[in-house]
């Protein structure tokens, strides 16, 4: 399974071959390997065995490296160990084999004292239907955490008022979650993931509950959030799109096993099987496809041509092209040429994702 | 089991052969007609043995356990006749106010106004006395078993079926080993009361405390709350309305309870009030008093009712009414020492109507006795006799005007048989069966039924209803009721609860129906139920003793009037809250109003009518017991008895018999409700 381009960043958050087995006697098919049942076909071998014993395999030899701010994103249908897997990476599911390493150490060796820091301290989680506190308002839902903590009175609730502000929600301090819209209450859930200044940041499906617009106003602000404060992300969604438009490299999941980890531009120019290339289909491609991924590197710029940078959309090029036979010439963020991009390469790029092309007559 | 099923037809009319072949050969099988005094083994003797062992044993730690719970009801009985009426009846209509609004603050002053303005106030202080004691020591009870139910699946496992059981037995066979174990006085009440009321606690602790969203507890956990956190500023809280829905249903089993201990008389309480002038038939006085307790039901109902539901919403500049209210108080108990009139209502003051109301009452019963006869011999000659001793020997010329010749037996039979045909021709042969044994049942009598046919008959109900496990703790349970020799006293109970059931089940439906179609019905149905809810069960007895005296008429109109309830609501409530789409698919097909009501609402609402079917029974049963306080026979009457010489082996006995039944008749129509539900994949909840 190739893991994408390397990042540059150091590696965070490492996921090492973890299962999730329910059942009666999760622990049998493990005894004695201590987890380490090795990749590939062993893997797959074992997980077929655990379901014809009356298991269910929530997560089967699951892998990936979360580097220091980065979008890691887990995208996956219901059933297919997502959710799971977010919550292994906490413990708050405790994972049956493998290895949870953060910043090189194995939390599933830690204490249950241990892990209590760890959640203190270092994770802020974001959930789906936002897991709110029903009978605290909004300025003590966000200082849950810091009250958990035994931070006193008025010192969280100072934290809270200016993360309150971070989101976008002041104002609305004395309201209780009932009072609130779906938007608002995600705010809030997300104020309170915030309030411990977190390290890593987990988001399960946060935006699924919400109405489509609402539901890209809030990636849009998230997107900003993340600008602001690098944090360490693990995201889940079952929205392909939503995935693309977020991620700096994400995980398709399927029956508890990663089908193919990659940047989204990886995945959608070479899924790894027909399983990745269903969801692909139904990809705008000019929308998710930047100059920088078309661009020839082999032709040379040549004067007076229009130049942009690398990760503006093919969409926005469009009109340019249309009226620019000789192309654009593309530049990094830091100036540097990447290339040339063309009309010819545009369509080009764009009918590599047609799965069925027409036949036409001569 | 549907091969089982399907010969449903043979073994119904199978059974109905051998009700008739019993009962015609009664002289040559008398053993198979009426169970034989030699054959009883009755557990009555061993109890008694066991319970003077045990009393010998531990009698003594309970009586000193009683000596100290006398003295907190003791102090707050002091407390509250030391307490100016002004400033009691000030800290309800606070409370009301606080809770809900000045409507509820209006209501909860007038009631108590009208305690002192009859003079009740001191009888009506000592009964809150001992509520007042009881719900905190349920609530303590109930949340901490609640709390180790809900961590520990072992103990849920124990404490389960011991709230079924506490829950089932009548209120009065509680009383008994009480009685036996702590000597008369208030603490009787007390534990009574307790006892009776910490099962609603536990409940809804366990039902809180589950329904949390997982979702809640894992940004608790993620929070990082070490396992005591996560109890105390997560689960605890979230699952605090669900648990204040318990202190309200606590408080008033703990009321119901404590009105129900003063049949065991010595305390000058509101209970023992409404006894005492029962008894001496002061019907006006007891009506007053009567009242009294209604009010106090429902102003307490309604008080923790409001603080439990009372939503939350952002902290609003307003006035701090705690503050208002403890000044008022504060200022009131100060003023009371210089004003007499605030401490003590003002004989003056006192209203008596209770002479007048006799009087009143005297004229109506003098002057509608043709009426009141009517009704009461029309009822018990041609509905209550025929199906307590049969048409066989229910008509006679006496009652029903002509005498049963052998010409008129045929045509009956002739009658039944060619009803068994007409369903048997249109196919529904399992109908056609259970019309042959209902024949038959109706000409013999549910009392003269020979006990092996009536014992076959409950146990394949229970087979076809829910499986096998049903009706072998069926055949269990009446082979107790058989061998332990209260089989015809099971039989009557049967009966009359029976009628009352059927009765408060039709009409009950027929008007949850009504009321589920017009908006203006159910808002006049609507509080008389709530009302007749939330009333003791002592209380409901009144109105009608007053008018048609003691007897079995009287019961089974009690029994309807508190078991018609739950039917009504059921059926309302089931019609009412069917899948909106649905109702429009079936619409957009064109469905006509009774066609929609018929063919599509009513079908679907067939569980939580079942549900209603279920709850109305355990209702009737619930009421059962208490009208044996107006002469009725059966199971209640044994208890009432066995409360009355102190028999605790006579009053166990039968207590186990009426939880037996009611055991089984919620679990058959339980049985058949989530059948249905299951069919239909829809999601029933009580309500």
């Amino acid at each position: 399974m190739p893991e994408g381009q390397a990042h540059p960043a150091k590696v965070k958050l490492s996921c090492r071959n973890v299962w999730k087995i329910y059942g009666d006697r999760p622990g049998q098919f493990f005894d004695g390997t201590k987890g380490n049942v090795g990749d590939g076909p062993a893997a797959h071998d074992l997980a077929d065995r655990i379901r014809t014993s009356d298991h269910i395999v929530a997560a089967a030899n699951v892998s990936f490296d979360v580097h220091v701010g980065e979008i890691f994103v887990i995208m996956g249908l219901s059933g297919s160990g997502k959710s799971t897997m977010v919550r292994c990476l906490s413990r708050v599911v405790e994972p049956t084999a493998g290895e949870i390493l953060m910043d090189g150490e194995n939390l599933l060796t830690k204490s249950k004292s241990e892990l209590i820091k760890y959640r203190r301290h270092k994770m802020g989680m974001v959930f789906q239907n936002f897991g709110l506190m029903p009978h605290l308002n909004v300025l003590d839902n966000v200082a849950f955490p810091l009250e958990i903590q035994g931070i006193p009175l008025a010192k969280r609730r100072e934290k809270a008022r200016a993360i309150i502000e971070l989101v976008g929600l002041e104002g609305r301090e004395a309201s209780f979650p009932s009072e609130l819209s779906g938007g608002q209450q995600q705010r809030v859930g997300i104020a309170r993931s915030l309030a411990v200044e977190p390290e890593l940041w987990f988001l399960d499906e946060p935006f699924s509950a919400l109405d489509p617009l609402i539901r890209r106003q809030m990636q849009d602000e998230f997107l900003r959030l993340q600008r602001e404060l690098n944090k360490s992300i693990v995201f889940i969604t079952h929205d392909f799109l939503e995935a693309l438009r977020i991620a700096d490299r994400m995980a398709i999941m399927r029956d508890g096993a990663v089908v193919q980890i990659g940047r989204p531009v990886d995945l959608i120019l070479n899924p790894a099987d027909d399983y990745v290339r269903e969801f692909t289909n139904d990809v705008p491609w000019e929308m998710v496809l930047t100059a920088g991924d078309v661009a020839d590197p082999n032709r040379a710029d040549a004067p007076g041509m229009g130049h942009i940078t690398a990760d503006t959309t093919l969409a926005l090029l469009l009109p340019y092209l249309a009226e620019h036979e000789a192309g654009v010439m593309v530049r990094d963020r830091a100036g540097n040429s990447v290339g040339v991009v063309t009309a010819r390469d545009v369509v080009k790029a764009l009918a590599s994702g047609v799965p069925e092309p027409a036949q036409v007559s001569t | 089991m549907s091969a089982a099923l399907k010969s449903q037809p043979v073994i119904w009319s199978a059974l109905a052969g051998l009700s008739l072949v019993l009962y015609l050969a009664a002289a040559a099988l008398p053993a198979l007609n009426v169970y034989p005094g030699a054959w009883v083994l009755s557990p009555s003797d061993a109890m008694n043995d066991f319970m003077r062992w045990f009393n010998g044993v531990f009698g003594p730690g309970f009586k000193s356990a009683g000596w100290l719970l006398e003295w907190p009801v003791r102090w707050s009985q002091a407390f509250l006749q030391f307490l100016p009426w002004s400033v009691t009846t000030a800290i309800f209509v606070f409370l009301g106010l606080i809770g809900s609004g000045w409507k509820l603050a209006l209501f909860a002053g007038l009631s108590m106004i009208y305690m002192a303005l009859i003079g009740y106030w001191d009888e009506s202080m000592n009964s809150l006395a001992i509520v007042l004691i009881s719900v905190p020591m349920a609530v303590t009870t109930g949340f901490a078993l609640g709390v180790w139910g809900f961590y520990s699946n072992r103990a849920r496992r124990i404490i389960m079926p011991v709230l079924d059981l506490l829950q089932t037995i009548p209120a009065f066979a509680y009383l008994l080993p009480i009685l036996i174990l702590f000597d008369f006085g208030t603490t009787v009440g007390l534990v009574a009361s307790v006892m009776y009321a910490f099962p609603p606690m536990v409940r809804n602790t366990i039902l809180g405390l589950r329904a949390v969203p997982e979702e809640i507890i894992e940004a608790g956990l993620m929070s990082g709350a070490t396992p005591f956190q996560l109890f105390r500023k997560v689960r605890l809280p979230a699952a605090k309305q669900q648990m204040l829905l318990g202190v309200n249903q606590t408080t008033m089993a703990s009321l119901s309870m404590v009105i129900i201990a003063a049949i065991i008389g010595g305390t000058n309480d509101i209970g023992w009030e409404v006894l005492l002038t029962m008894r001496k038939a002061q019907f006006g006085e007891s009506l007053l008093a009567g009242f009294v307790i209604a009010l106090i039901a429902m102003a307490l109902d309604r008080i923790t009712h409001a603080f439990a539901t009372k939503p939350r919403v952002i902290d609003r500049q307003g006035p701090n009414y705690w503050m208002i209210a403890a000044l008022t108080i504060a200022a009131l108990g100060a003023l009371s020492t210089v004003l007499p009139f605030l401490r003590d209502w003002p004989e003056t003051l006192l209203w008596e109507p209770a002479a007048a109301m006799n009087a009143a009452l005297d004229w109506v019963v003098i002057n509608g006795r043709t009426w009141i006869e009517g009704i009461k011999n029309a009822a018990f000659f041609f509905v209550m006799l025929p199906i307590k001793i049969g048409l066989g020997q229910a008509v006679s010329p006496f009652t029903w005007g002509f005498a049963l010749t052998p010409a008129l037996i045929a045509g009956y039979a002739g009658l039944v048989l060619a009803g068994a045909g007409w369903a048997a021709l249109r196919r529904r042969k399992t109908l056609a069966a259970l019309v042959l044994l209902w024949g038959v049942i109706s000409y013999i009598g549910l009392t003269q039924m020979p006990w092996p046919a009536l014992f076959a008959i409950f146990v394949y109900a229970a087979y076809v209803t829910s499986g096998r496990s049903l009706a072998i703790g069926t055949a269990l349970g009446l082979a107790f009721l058989i061998v332990a020799g209260v089989w015809p006293e099971s039989v009557l109970s049967i009966y009359l609860c029976g009628v009352a059931v059927l009765i408060s089940f039709s009409v009950g439906t027929l008007i949850g129906i009504v009321a589920s179609q017009s908006k203006a019905v159910s808002a006049i149905v609507r509080p008389v139920m709530d009302t007749l809810q939330t009333m003791p069960l002592f209380v409901i007895l009144i109105p009608f003793v007053m008018v048609f005296k003691i007897g079995e008429f009287t019961a089974l109109l009690a029994i309807i009037a508190y078991a018609i309830v739950p039917a009504i609501r059921y059926t309302e409530h089931g019609l009412r809250n069917l899948p909106a789409e649905v109702i429009e698919a079936a619409d957009t097909i064109g469905c006509t109003p009774l066609q929609l009501l018929f063919k599509v609402k009513l079908p679907l609402a067939l569980p939580a009518i079942m549900l209603g079917l279920n709850q109305t029974i355990i209702y009737g049963i619930g009421m059962l017991v208490i009208t044996a306080l107006v002469g009725t026979n059966g199971l209640g009457q044994q208890i009432y008895i066995g409360l009355g010489n102190g028999d605790f082996g006579v009053g166990m006995t039968a207590g186990i018999g009426m939880a037996i039944i009611a055991m089984i008749a919620d679990r058959m129509t339980q049985a058949v409700s989530r059948r249905k539900q299951e069919e239909y994949g829809l999601v029933q909840q009580h309500i």
